[in-house]
């Protein structure tokens, strides 16, 4: 196991200059905050939503904000660039595929996932995986959240 | 002449090498390594003596019951304590515990106050929550000010109650480092209330400071073993003998019984009465030859090399950019644990890269989470020195941050 795995330059870039991270997105459509208080991670999404097709609602734009490491917070704007354009059914297929990756269970959809691929290294680093892991988690929530009818959701990780 | 280079060489762990590169241990304040001496002692009572204590008729039995007798005399020595105040627990958390179950909830109500502080380890906030619903006394905390300190003034008005019935604070901060004047306060709550308890996490500070638990005005001292180069798994709570005399037993079996019928049970005189079952007697053995390597270190000349270890790391630390530290910044104020912060780094982070430089620190909470909010943050790193520390390891943490800043910053 070495660093480069943990952060690779493409990590180091998304941490440096991440993608997507904003206070706010005006309008959106809904909110979720994920906290992990063992580590102290703080993380937000907001998301908005392209209804026009009512068949196939679709990520329109998403914000990420937060406090938290570096894999935590570059994994969130890896995840902001993979989800944007996508259909919402199929941006929650891709997280799964991430979170399959992130247990060892092999990388589908590699090219789908864009710079997410760089985080599969992260696999071998258990006390890390919930670092990479905390975005995607929160996306998949702000979905759901969506899907149910509410717009703000918060929930505490451990 | 205490020379931490030479100290060093008794510490088989610390000849290792860590990600190719001589391990810098900097997290005493979570664990301490150990000398040989305590490896040798341990291992020699289970080659030479093992045996049960206080049962056999045996020369073995004899000769073990003597090793843990006398490394509970040693031990209370060590802090100047009587001997039958010695109860050993397995760690600091236990011996909190046995004060919250057998005497806070016991002897404490409605309207009676246990008051703690916001400096608090959970292990000194936790067992008194537990208990607080059953006894129904009210649970406070000493504020803490922004740079680390109790608050007299919040103290003194939670003091002015007059309900305050036990005072419970840490004589050393394992985040911020702060040495408290924990004379001066028990003075001050027994000024309020004559009879109020006061206990003392002696977790930090009995490793680091010459302690003299009837100086620090304290009914009850807790500490750990393993932070002051002994094994785990074995720790005291130090306590007047005429209060653990008068409290009910915490757990009950064995050892802690003086006579048992199917009607009832008479128990154990103390210190037996709250070590109920089989001993950690290896362990109880290890301390005991821990402590002996700190007498013989004498525990001035430990805390004069702390001391002096902080005189070069304080301003180390704070020349470097982007670097907060937290606490006191006069070392003769606090403590060799040091926490801090680098502006736009998670100390995950920090810590992961200074493991790959051979540079060991510990980074979260530290098990004082209400502290660290306060602090302003959820999590720090800290570098944490003892005896085997050297100056040049001071440079390597220095050397070690600056690679980390680096190496995120670009
Ligand atoms: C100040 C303080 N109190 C209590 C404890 C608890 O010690 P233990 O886990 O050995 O019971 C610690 C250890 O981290 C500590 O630093």
């Amino acid at each position: 196991m070495s660093l480069d795995d943990l952060y690779q330059e493409i990590i180091l870039d998304h941490y440096r200059s991440p993608r997507n991270r904003s206070a706010d997105l005006d309008p959106h459509d809904v909110h979720v905050h994920h906290s992990n208080p063992l580590c102290g991670d703080e993380l937000d999404v907001r998301l908005r939503v392209d209804r026009s097709d009512p068949t196939a609602p679709t990520v329109d734009a998403l914000a990420f904000d937060g406090d938290g490491c570096a894999i935590s917070m570059a994994s969130a704007s890896a995840m902001s660039e993979a989800v944007v354009g996508r259909k919402l059914s199929d941006a929650e297929d891709l997280t799964e595929a991430f979170r399959l990756m992130m247990h060892g269970e092999g990388v589908k959809r590699e090219d789908d996932l864009l710079d997410g691929v760089a985080f599969q290294g992260i696999a071998k680093f258990p006390v890390r995986v919930k670092c990479a892991l905390l975005g995607w988690m929160a996306f998949k929530d702000a979905v759901t959240t969506y899907a149910a009818g509410r717009d703000e959701h918060r929930v505490t990780n451990d | 002449m205490f020379d931490a280079t030479t100290i060093r060489k008794d510490f088989p762990v610390l000849q290792r090498q860590v990600h190719g590169r001589p391990l810098v241990y900097l997290d005493s304040a979570a664990t301490s390594q150990k000398p040989q001496a305590v490896l040798d002692a341990i291992t020699r009572f289970y080659e030479e003596r093992n045996a049960n204590v206080h049962r056999g008729v045996h020369a073995l039995a004899e000769e073990a019951t003597e090793a843990y007798e006398s490394a509970r005399t040693r031990v209370a020595r060590f802090v100047g304590a009587d001997p039958r105040g010695v109860v050993f627990t397995r760690n600091a958390t236990e011996a909190f515990n046995i004060v919250a179950y057998s005497w806070a909830r016991t002897r404490l109500g409605p309207g009676d106050i246990v008051l703690s502080t916001q400096m608090e380890h959970h292990a000194n906030i936790v067992p008194w929550q537990l208990v607080q619903p059953e006894a129904g006394f009210e649970l406070r905390y000493v504020p803490v000010t922004p740079d680390g300190r109790l608050d007299i003034d919040g103290l003194e008005r939670i003091l002015a109650t007059g309900r305050v019935k036990l005072f419970t604070c840490t004589a050393m901060s394992n985040v911020v480092g702060t040495i408290n004047p924990v004379a001066d306060l028990a003075g001050r709550v027994r000024a309020a209330n004559r009879d109020c308890v006061v206990v003392v996490d002696g977790a930090q500070s009995v490793p680091h400071l010459p302690t003299d638990v009837l100086a620090l005005g304290a009914d009850f001292l807790c500490f750990s073993g393993h932070k002051m180069l002994g094994p785990t798994g074995i720790g005291a709570l130090v306590g007047k003998p005429e209060l653990l005399d008068a409290m009910p037993p915490f757990l009950g079996g064995g050892e802690m019984i003086s006579n048992v019928t199917l009607e009832g049970t008479t128990f154990n005189e103390i210190p037996y009465k709250f070590e109920a079952g089989t001993p950690a007697i290896a362990e109880a053995v290890g301390l005991g030859a821990a402590v002996d390597y700190l007498d013989a270190l004498g525990m001035d000349a430990v805390r004069a090399h702390e001391v002096a270890l902080l005189e070069v790391a304080l301003p180390a630390l704070l020349a470097i950019d982007g670097v907060t530290v937290h606490g006191p910044r006069d070392p003769h104020e606090r403590g060799a644990a040091v926490s801090f912060s680098v502006a736009g780094l998670h100390p995950h982070d920090i810590g992961t890269i200074m493991d790959r430089e051979g540079v060991a620190v510990r980074a979260g909470h530290h098990c004082a989470k209400p502290l660290v909010r306060l602090l302003g943050s959820a999590a720090t790193t800290r570098a944490s020195f003892y005896v085997y520390n050297t100056v040049d390891e001071v440079a390597a943490l220095v050397d070690a941050i600056e690679v980390t800043k680096r190496f995120f910053n670009g």
